[in-house]
């Protein structure tokens, strides 16, 4: 694989440009912040057998007008990149969104508009090569209307049809596009929050995805618990979903 | 400091664990004694160290050396910060941030041949913790502590300056933070020099040892020929055959030794659930002694092994200290300088066994010379380390096993501790004043704390 990681320098994004080094495969960082983007560079180097060097580039979320440049950075950095995984996000409490609007504008807007703008890109140049590997990060949050994800869980359930979409539409023509959904995972993101029964580990999440990305699978929950959680979560009625807090 | 009356037992800490209500946020050592208070986590360690008091890495330390000293201190978790920031694949120096684990750097590294210069009995440890405890293993007779492979340390200090010492750049600083249990700054990065393996196996040889005399004979006969050795010692067994056990040492075994294959990775098993308090007790902890001793059954015995088993046979359960059940444990480890002679450790093994509370997990080591972290613990002599369940007797027993140690002129592992009165530490660490100096030139305004500081140096909260 020659894989474009953004998000790579921290959480489950590290985890799995780890993976991916340590087995082989080629990997090129995407980020907004130089100094973490070297660092974690730097780590990645240590953990391939042989210290190849990896490449890396600044590309932010948050300016659409920087993609472009960051996948022509990729692509000559690589010698044409086959895969791409998007980590990167932005998270918020249910309460911190609700008091600050402009913060549920721009969560909205880099966690469905701008990763979908970013995705759009990506499938253009994969169907241009003949297909390719596409795996996005989205969330449990995405799969059922609850109270304290109201927000965040909405751009997540937009980004997650259009992944549904996305591999409807060009499986055929080769695009193996992933929708993974992690459940509680303790990473830097969710750090400040108390971790619910079955929260997983960033290494978990990364061989359940690198697993995933070999077998070509369209969904992904991980840990695997949660796909039976979500499961009942997606049945219950509304009446238990008024009542209960999750 | 004005000394103070030694207050009984009972008066002075609980020894009863005390169960804090469900909703307050508790923090533990691996002894499993919480205390109210949180952890901080960011991968960027060095934005989140920022107004900190202290650091903690995997929680590896028994007692109180990574409790805050106050529920409201900003406690920061290094664990998430673990990036390899450079690797000199030539001469085996690794640069990392402070909460790179053990494991992982066993798990990357052994396979190309380096091995930490030092590893305590557990891998489950960060590089930041291994400086803070400068701790020592199987080869401390021949390599001595962690720290004396350290090169380099960046850390935040008491000020919230960010600086890099080494032994030849704020030297006092350096030296003060190697075995300094976190309280000149928060390391935020390491530096150290691995060490060649010949391959990613160990020769081991063992040998069932009939009493204490025994085995220190066992004990320096092996450190003359062998880079690594220690002992599982029963604390449980009396008369002529007190202190009996079995001497474990090895190296790294060569090319033509080893097996083509590299060690499987072993299967780790969870200890399922918290064992009642009354499963370990006298008679099933001698029991399982018996059963350990007499399992050796040939009284010589060398084998080719993985360094798990060698290095870390208790990483193989994970969350083992639930065997103690409820009421948590400590570790009571001291050393009792060489000087003090083969009759001393005997007595120590007497008064032990007399005192009793001790668990089947009971080890010794030969230690070689002091090092140069201030309150860094080892020095030339024989370290003993026993496990002891809470019990109505544990301060009394430890207060016991301290004033012989200050006999002995020797002391106690900090790492370990929970229990140690203040006025004892004093009186066995004659490089106190020096440390508290450093103290008060690093950090006068005594910002950083800790739990077990504030028992010990007598921090204000």
């Amino acid at each position: 694989m020659k894989a474009i990681v953004f998000g790579g320098t921290s959480g489950m994004g590290r985890a799995i440009a780890r993976r991916l080094v340590e087995r082989g495969d080629t990997v090129f960082l995407l980020g907004n912040e130089e100094a973490e983007l070297q660092r974690s560079a730097a780590d990645l180097k240590a953990h391939h057998k042989s210290s190849a060097e990896v490449g890396h580039a600044i590309c932010d979320l948050a300016s659409p007008e920087g993609f472009a440049a960051a996948l022509d950075a990729a692509d000559a950095g690589l010698g044409g990149f086959d895969t791409v995984v998007v980590t990167a996000a932005m998270f918020a409490t249910q309460e911190a969104l609700e008091a600050d609007i402009e913060l549920t504008r721009k969560l909205v807007t880099l966690d469905y508009a701008n990763t979908l703008v970013f995705c759009e890109h990506v499938r253009k140049r994969l169907l241009a090569r003949g297909g390719g590997r596409l795996t996005v990060f989205s969330s449990v949050a995405g799969d059922r209307g609850r109270k304290p994800v109201a927000i965040y869980g909405s751009a997540k359930a937009g980004l997650s049809i259009y992944l549904e979409a996305l591999d409807h539409k060009y499986h055929a023509a080769g695009l193996a596009v992933l929708c993974v959904k992690p459940g509680f995972v303790k990473t830097g993101m969710t750090a400040g929050l108390k971790p619910p029964p079955f929260a997983g580990e960033p290494d978990q999440v990364a061989r359940d995805v690198v697993r995933a990305m070999d077998k070509r699978l369209p969904v992904i929950y991980t840990p695997g618990i949660w796909a039976l959680v979500m499961l009942v979560i997606r049945f219950l009625p509304r009446f238990v979903m008024r009542k209960i807090g999750f | 400091m004005s000394a103070q009356p030694l207050a009984p037992a009972s008066a002075t800490r609980e020894l009863v664990k005390v169960e804090p209500a469900a909703d307050v946020p508790v923090l533990a050592g691996w002894g499993r004694l919480p205390m109210p208070g949180r952890e901080v986590l960011s991968e960027n360690l060095e934005a989140v160290s920022a107004g900190a008091v202290l650091s903690r890495g995997l929680g590896r330390s028994y007692g109180d050396s990574s409790l805050p000293a106050s529920p409201a201190d900003k406690v920061v978790g290094t664990r998430l910060a673990n990036r390899i920031l450079h690797f000199d694949p030539v001469a085996g120096i690794l640069r990392a941030e402070a909460g790179l684990s053990l494991a992982e750097m066993n798990r990357l590294f052994i396979p190309r041949g380096w091995f930490t210069p030092v590893t305590p009995g557990t891998q489950f440890v960060t590089l930041g913790g291994m400086v803070a405890s400068d701790v020592h293993g199987k080869n401390h007779h021949r390599d001595g502590c962690f720290g004396a492979h350290v090169r380099s340390l960046r850390m935040r200090l008491a000020d919230d300056s960010v600086v890099e010492c080494s032994p030849t750049q704020d030297a006092d600083l350096f030296y003060g933070t190697i075995g300094g249990m976190g309280l000149l700054g928060h390391v935020l990065e390491v530096e150290f020099a691995f060490q060649r393996i010949a391959s990613p196996w160990i020769y081991m040889e063992s040998e069932r040892v009939g009493n204490v005399d025994e085995f220190l004979g066992s004990l320096s006969k092996a450190a003359s020929s062998f880079p690594m050795s220690m002992g599982w010692i029963d604390c449980l067994s009396r008369g002529r055959s007190m202190g009996r056990g079995i001497m474990m040492a090895g190296r790294w075994a060569t090319p033509a030794e080893a097996p083509a294959a590299p060690p499987a990775e072993a299967k780790k098993i969870v200890f399922p659930v918290e064992l009642p308090n009354f499963a370990l007790n006298p008679l099933t902890a001698s029991l399982f002694n018996s059963a350990y001793y007499w399992r050796h059954v040939r009284r010589r015995v060398s084998a080719v092994v993985g360094p798990d088993p060698f290095f870390y046979p208790l990483d193989a359960i994970l969350n083992w200290n639930r065997a103690y059940g409820s009421r948590g444990f400590t570790q009571y480890q001291c050393v009792i300088p060489r000087a003090a002679g083969a009759p001393a450790v005997r007595e120590f093994m007497h008064l032990l066994t007399k005192l009793g509370g001790a668990s089947p997990l009971c080890v010794i080591k030969d230690c070689g010379p002091e090092g140069k972290g201030v309150l860094s613990f080892p020095l030339e002599g024989t370290s003993i380390a026993v496990d002891m369940a809470v019990m109505p007797d544990l301060q009394r027993i430890i207060d016991n096993l301290n004033e012989f140690v200050i006999a002995t002129k020797g002391r106690i592992y900090l790492t370990k501790d929970r229990f140690t009165r203040a006025e004892h530490f004093r009186a066995m660490e004659p490089r106190l004043p020096a440390f508290l100096a450093l103290r008060e030139k690093w950090d006068p305004k005594r910002r950083l704390r800790s739990a077990q500081s504030q028992r010990l140096f007598g921090d204000e909260v």
